[in-house]
């Protein structure tokens, strides 16, 4: 098995390593850096719950080498937060909304709804849907999610244009 | 009284649950995050016949493949491990985490691979060398009864694994006095729970304290399969669950790293892949077919029901046949039925083994007896919604005594269903349904009423088994308040998403009057030794809130008991207030929380003599109304609480690609009193997405080689944010009044109606038609095929 040097930045950070081939990118993410918040699930990109944003983009890191991303810039769940023991508006919604059950999915959920958020700041209950189609969710019937996403883009927009509303949250 | 909720501090207030934080942050503790130096890990090689004679394992290559530490077969577990457990009596079915000498379904593991990475194992996999004899098989559960089937275990002399015929009340009289009989089948597909975590289990041998650390949502039984004494495994209950819903057992994943982690005396994982866990997962859900016939009069009320439920639970049976016992529990659903007969069948074929799933056998039968209500609404041409009133069993009848030994403690199902009619503006639902049927399309409106029974005794297991006279299934909550004056609670069970932290927390700080969230919940390991037992058949909320409420009353009585003898006053002159205590007549004499928290720690000279010093208090909680055992004709009660749902949707099929859509959906909900309704509604909208699963996407098919051809999510179709739609759930509130507050189950809500209302809307869809199906899933291809030959017959 050939073995690869990477580079890449995840989550802001320089990140390299030496990595088999055919090693995936979630499990470069969760057993060499150790970043367990990206989950398994199905292995074969139709669950979703191992997204993570590649370059920006919502990806599926169980389809994805890790020599694949190398030079390249990854996000995953532990990134989303401005700080330790912080958490992101979206991130916060979904705790005010009890967005999440047994939390598997709820990683993957944040990313395909961050992605939504960076270039949707406005978005429909369909917009918002299209977003997570790709992410299953056995717990919550989605509801709460949907709700909890179109709350995030309500508050985002709103602590754009008044910085007093961000106290509280 | 109906709908007169009391007033409570905490209980049923919004409170973002404890748990959600952690997983926000990405910082769930999973089974799979947990990273142990020199972890071992499990490959399987998997039975590609549904029966197989074992005739030859070539392993070799496997073995000689660098980091490869142990090739395991059948035979070797089967010297060192103890069969496991069956519910039913059948000492001849012998069942291993391996197969041993013969392999009874596709998927079923044969071989295990053992080595310092996941990869180096699966190639190992690939080296060995199975020969296999293949044997007649049966995939068809109605084939598996009939004379000359194949054996799926030739040591039993039958597929046939339980038979049971219970009579309660004059079904033969009832049946001949009624004018009206009608007589159906409804066929429930295999589906399942399929977590998006797969079962996973990390297993540590300490040689030294001759201890097994276990990391896995698994209870009892493991022990003894590994010849162990219970107090030398360690199964640690803290590990988040990535769902289960019933399903996550993992008892032969358990046995086997357990196994392999004191062999090997290194930590050994075992992480199921998806298709592990599809095809060999052994945890496929019910599979039935009923049989029914109902009696009934002109005005459509129904006097007498016959139903024979036939369950193929696949090649082994663990506690799976019990999945048809608790449907006796509530076997006339919200009716008030005065005779039933019925004849549960549990039989084996070669398929992969059935376990627990949401509602544990209650869904397919609601399922099973909303169709005969449809189908009388259609025979007299009564509406489908009329119907149902007059057979619902009214609000001043309880608490109802139903014909097979239960009683319905409370409800209010007229107000339910009448609610969630005009939530979904029925009269609008109806023009919109006929002006769309004007337009050329099949639309449908489906109305289901339902039960949900919770908080169950284990009854049916001494009904279908005689040999296991359990009368209890306990639960504990320990609760101790530290010298900083922090409470802490213990549970002794693992969580899948239930919110039992929240749950208890919220109920222990409703009694103590202290805030929920400056309580911390743990969950005790198996050495910590809380008597209790799982989180299923919606009974956290009696079970544990039970516990947690009656340990706190016991630690509120202690604390009484310290200030009236230091405060030299009768309790009845005390006032409790916040945790404070304070002279009712006098509220400027008091001992603070603190201070009675420093008495009970250090202060021994001012405590009542006699008392331990310290805080703390165990709960042990019985189930309400349980303790009896089945009567010869078999009547037990079997579920202490029953919830009541009521499901309207309205649905429009596609005329070429056959595909359901769901256009409106309200659910009418009453669990009593809700501990925290951002947890019941979330466990409802995602029973119901279970539901819509089960009715219209989910199915374990099998080809006529025994062959699973769904074992993908490719083929096995969870339903999407596009599938689900946006659902509207009205709450009801009927206190129960056997529960601490008023609180009934409801962690199956949802999922126990909404198969039957979404085919009840397939249904009035297809009525136009002349078409009518009663088998689940409904998928596309079904219902575009029927389509295809309605319009051939046309021709």
């Amino acid at each position: 098995m050939s073995q690869h040097e990477i580079a890449l930045r995840v989550n802001g950070e320089r990140r390299t390593g030496r990595v088999p081939a055919r090693l995936t990118l979630v499990d470069f993410l969760r057993d060499e850096l150790r970043l367990t918040g990206t989950h398994v699930g199905c292995e074969h990109g139709v669950c979703g719950a191992c997204s993570v944003l590649f370059d920006g983009k919502p990806a599926r890191s169980c389809l994805l080498f890790a020599v694949q991303a190398d030079g390249a810039e990854i996000v995953t769940v532990e990134g989303l937060a401005p700080g330790t023991e912080e958490l992101s508006v979206l991130q916060d919604s979904f705790w005010e909304l009890h967005a999440l059950q047994c939390g598997y999915c709820t990683p993957g959920m944040l990313i395909a709804a961050h992605a939504l958020l960076l270039e949707n700041s406005a978005p429909t209950e369909h917009d918002i849907r299209e977003a997570i189609g790709s992410n299953l969710c056995r717990c919550t019937g989605y509801k709460q999610i949907v709700d909890a996403i179109a709350l995030a883009a309500e508050r985002l927009r709103g602590a754009n244009l008044r910085q007093e509303r961000r106290d509280g949250q | 009284m109906a709908n007169e909720v009391p007033a409570f501090r905490y209980i049923g207030r919004k409170r973002r649950p404890a748990e959600d934080r952690r997983f926000l942050a990405g910082s769930g503790r999973f089974v799979a995050d947990l990273a142990l130096p020199g972890t071992l890990h499990v490959a399987l090689a998997a039975s590609p016949y549904p029966a197989a004679r074992i005739v030859r394992i070539e392993a070799d290559a496997a073995r000689a493949l660098p980091g490869v530490r142990a090739v395991v077969t059948g035979a070797e577990i089967a010297a060192a491990t103890d069969p496991l457990m069956s519910g039913l009596d059948l000492p001849k079915m012998l069942r291993y985490p391996l197969a041993v000498g013969q392999a009874r379904y596709v998927g079923e593991w044969v071989l295990a691979v053992v080595a310092e990475t996941r990869a180096i194992a699966e190639d190992a996999v690939e080296l060995v060398d199975i020969e296999y004899e293949p044997l007649p098989y049966v995939v068809d559960p109605e084939a598996a009864l009939g004379p000359g089937a194949p054996l799926v275990h030739a040591e039993l002399g039958t597929n046939q694994l339980l038979r049971r015929q219970f009579v309660w009340g004059p079904v033969e009289a009832d049946f001949a006095a009624a004018p009206r009989h009608i007589a159906y089948r409804a066929r429930w597909h295999r589906s399942a729970t399929v977590p998006i975590e797969t079962f996973g289990v990390l297993a540590r041998w300490e040689p030294g304290a001759r201890l097994l650390e276990i990391w896995a949502s698994i209870q009892d039984q493991l022990a003894r399969a590994l010849r162990l004494p219970g107090n030398a495994v360690r199964t640690h209950f803290d590990v988040d669950v990535g769902g289960s819903y019933g399903g996550k057992r993992g008892l032969k994943h358990a046995v086997l790293a357990g196994y392999l982690a004191r062999r090997l005396n290194a930590p050994v994982r075992l992480i199921e892949d998806r298709l592990e866990n599809l095809r060999g997962g052994d945890a496929h859900g019910p599979d039935r077919i009923f049989d029914v016939s109902m009696a009934f009069d002109e005005t459509g009320l129904v006097r007498a029901m016959r139903m024979r439920a036939l369950d193929d639970v696949g090649a082994y049976a663990g506690r799976a046949p019990f999945q048809l016992g608790k449907p006796i529990g509530a076997i006339v659903g919200p009716y008030h039925i005065n005779s039933v007969a019925y004849e549960p069948i549990s039989v084996a074929t070669n398929k992969t083994p059935e376990e627990a799933v949401r509602g544990f056998g209650q869904s397919p039968t609601n399922f099973a007896i909303e169709t005969g209500m449809d189908l009388i609404a259609c025979d007299l041409g009564l509406d489908r919604i009329e119907l149902r009133r007059r057979n619902l069993i009214p609000r001043e009848a309880f608490p109802y005594l139903i014909p097979s030994g239960s009683t319905y403690d409370s409800g209010d199902y007229h107000a339910v269903l009448d609610k969630a009619l005009a939530a979904a503006d029925y009269p609008g639902l109806v023009r919109r349904r006929d002006a769309a049927r004007a337009a050329g399309m099949l639309a449908g409106i489906g109305i289901s009423c339902c039960l949900e029974p919770s908080g169950g005794n284990s009854s049916f297991e001494p009904l279908l088994n005689p040999k296991r006279d359990a009368t209890t299934w306990m639960e504990g909550c320990q609760i101790k308040v530290d010298l900083s004056g922090a409470v802490i609670a213990a549970m002794g069970t693992s969580s899948s998403g239930q919110g039992h932290e929240t749950l208890a927390s919220t109920i222990i700080g409703e009694v103590l009057e202290r805030d929920p969230d400056t309580i911390r919940v743990v969950h005790a390991d198996s050495l910590s030794a809380l008597p209790s037992n799982s989180p299923v058949g919606s009974r956290m909320a009696i079970m544990l809130g039970t516990a947690a409420a009656d340990a706190a009353k016991k630690l509120k009585a202690k604390l009484l008991a310290i200030a009236s003898h230091d405060l030299r006053l009768p309790l009845d002159g005390l006032a409790y207030r916040g945790g404070d205590i304070s002279v009712a007549s006098d509220p400027g004499r008091h001992l603070t929380w603190d201070q009675l928290v420093d008495i009970a720690h250090s202060k021994f000279h001012r405590l009542p003599p006699g008392t331990e010093p310290g805080l703390q208090a165990l709960a042990v909680a019985q189930v309400p109304t349980g303790g009896m055992l089945p009567t010869a004709d078999g009547r037990v009660q079997m579920y202490p609480c029953y919830a009541f749902e009521a499901h309207v949707v309205y649905a429009e099929l596609d005329r070429v690609s056959g595909q359901t859509r769901l256009k409106r959906y309200v659910c009418g909900h009453d669990c009593g009193v809700m501990i925290n309704p951002d947890i019941v509604h979330g466990m409802t909208y995602g029973g119901i997405a279970h539901g819509i699963g089960a009715a219209l996407y989910e199915r374990f098919a099998y080809d006529g080689n025994g062959q699973l051809i769904s074992g993908s999510f490719m083929d096995y179709l969870l339903p999407s944010a596009h599938e689900v739609p946006d659902i509207t759930i009205v709450d009801h509130c009927t206190p129960s009044p056997i529960t601490s507050f008023g609180q009934k189950g409801s962690g199956e809500a949802g999922y126990l109606g909404a198969p039957a209302a979404i085919a009840s809307a397939v249904n009035d869809a297809l009525s136009p038609l002349g078409l009518h199906i009663a088998t689940l899933p409904m998928t596309p291809d079904v219902i575009g095929e029927l389509l295809a030959e309605a319009e051939e017959r046309k021709r």
